[in-house]
């Protein structure tokens, strides 16, 4: 039993310090990729290939003049950042990252919790994601925040119904609402995405509304709004809602790998006949590499396309992504009848 | 015994958060406490062993309900000073109201034996699967029809919202 906390506590710390590098790392790869697509360097200039570059931009913000507003409600205005990192931080739990360790003979699961409603509880987190922006932008008490933060909400409450829509697909398909039975089903190559492509195709969309990214940035438009519900942080403040974007885009690339992608399933892997900690530490790599393949599509869309009009993302929303992920039901529930 | 703690700290945290809801002077801090209020609840429910409850509740209370009250109540920026303070005699009409109803409350359980009918440790009735088939099995027919209804409040919904432009 000891050991089991143990083992639970070790894992959820290298999960997080996972997350947390990886966000830190994407910072630098977005920089590179935007460099690339426009013809230029990128930083280059702290460190070999610009390495050291995310260390200095921590460094920086950390010694940033801590600026609160007058007005501001000050529990709120602290509680904001905080809580867009715990909520970034907490969907991780459930995600399976690879086949069982075997050590001493007794099977350690590289998963923190399988818990019966995995998928569910992903949803939870996602639908509480907003709070954080909401608080922010409103404990601000500047009307570009405010709008920003209005912004958010109504564009995640939008978008999470596609989402959700097109995620009962899976259920359906699954019969379970546990990651580890989903993964579990899509051995080999019998990845979903194959089954159901539809519901891929909302679920990364409404993905990238659910992150704010790029061309669904419209709670941070700066055109509009100076720098929309995050005007009037500084500091490291400020640095908690930039990096929460980047461990939602690492974490919601996970999540889709695991709903769509296979997991950390690979055509022919079980075929190689690895020891299973070798097999272990090999299917979670493949299961990086799916996640670094989503954090290069973000990255390609952020620097392709330009950002909705807000009347366009709202059309989106609920005029196309919402009957078509009701359709997507309706057919998988007719397909999955007539196989029986 | 750990539970316990649990339960009384989850009781605590549902308590004082529905007493500031009606505390707080701005509005948007009641808003908040009334979603602690909701994840302490969805608390208990997870020591109930009904995680499919707990999930669904701060899905549907905490994710969009109180999302949409927030939106609401930024939207409209209400600020304390607007609210127009109350009359004295409104206030003691609310606490003799409020305490009635209290008193009637106590006076309705204090008959019962509130010993829930299952073991929170062994029930099942709070997992996807027990809820899944109750649902679809012996109450089929009033699920169905509630969704009708929430059907029908939507379109209603939609139909007062565009009154203006249809009678035109």
């Amino acid at each position: 039993m000891a050991i089991f906390i143990l083992y639970k506590f070790l894992l959820a710390s290298i999960i997080l310090v996972l997350s947390l590098l990886v966000a830190m790392y994407s910072t630098l790869i977005e920089r590179k990729v935007a460099g690339w697509f426009q013809d230029r360097h990128g930083p280059n200039r702290a460190g070999p290939w610009g390495l050291l570059q995310p260390l200095a931009d921590g460094v920086k913000l950390f010694f940033k003049e801590e600026f609160m507003p007058n007005s501001a409600d000050k529990f709120l205005y602290i509680l904001g950042p905080s809580l867009t990192m715990f909520i970034a931080l907490l969907t991780s739990a459930v995600i399976p990252w690879g086949p069982d360790l075997v050590i001493n003979g007794q099977a350690f699961p590289l998963q923190m919790a399988d818990i019966n409603i995995g998928i569910l509880y992903i949803f939870a987190i996602v639908s509480i994601g907003v709070y954080g922006i909401m608080i922010g932008g409103w404990a601000s008490n500047n009307k570009y925040a405010l709008l920003g933060a209005v912004r958010a909400s109504s564009q995640m409450i939008s978008y999470e119904l596609a989402m959700s829509l097109s995620i009962i697909t899976i259920v359906m398909m699954t019969g379970s609402l546990s990651m580890r039975d989903i993964v579990a089903q899509q051995q080999g190559f019998h990845w979903n995405i194959f089954y159901q492509p539809l519901g891929f195709l909302i679920f990364l969309i409404c993905a990238f509304a659910e992150t704010n990214r790029s061309p669904f940035d419209l709670p941070e438009c700066e055109t509009e709004l100076v720098g929309g519900y995050h005007t009037e942080y500084s500091s490291m403040k400020l640095g908690f809602y930039l990096f929460a974007e980047y461990i939602n885009m690492f974490i919601s690339g996970a999540v889709m790998a695991t709903l769509f992608l296979g997991g950390y399933h690979f055509p022919f892997i079980d075929k190689l006949g690895l020891s299973p900690n070798v097999f272990a530490f090999v299917s979670f790599m493949v299961l990086f590499s799916k996640i670094t393949f989503f954090g290069f599509i973000y990255m390609w869309i952020r620097w392709t396309l330009p950002r909705f009009r807000y009347d366009q993302l709202m059309r989106l929303g609920w005029k196309s992504l919402i009957p078509l992920a009701i359709l997507n039901v309706v057919i998988t529930g007719v397909v999955i009848l007539l196989n029986k | 015994m750990f539970t316990e703690y649990i339960f009384y700290f989850l009781s605590i945290m549902a308590l004082f958060s529905a007493v500031m809801v009606l505390v707080s002077k701005k509005p948007i801090h009641s808003v908040l406490f009334l979603t602690l209020t909701f994840f302490a609840i969805a608390g208990h429910y997870v020591l109930l062993n009904a995680q499919f409850l707990a999930v669904v509740h701060v899905i549907v209370y905490a994710g969009a309900i109180m999302v949409l009250f927030l939106f609401t109540v930024m939207l409209l920026n209400l600020n304390n000073d607007e609210r127009s303070p109350k009359p004295v005699w409104v206030k003691i009409m609310a606490i003799a109201a409020g305490g009635m109803l209290m008193l009637t409350l106590i006076g309705v359980f204090r008959g019962y034996d509130i010993k829930s009918a299952h073991d929170p440790l062994t029930t099942q009735i709070g997992l996807v699967k027990e809820l899944g088939r109750i649902l679809y099995h012996e109450y089929l027919i009033p699920f169905e029809l509630s969704s009708v209804l929430f059907l029908t409040a939507m379109v209603g919904a939609v139909l007062l919202g565009k009154k203006e432009q249809i009678y035109k």
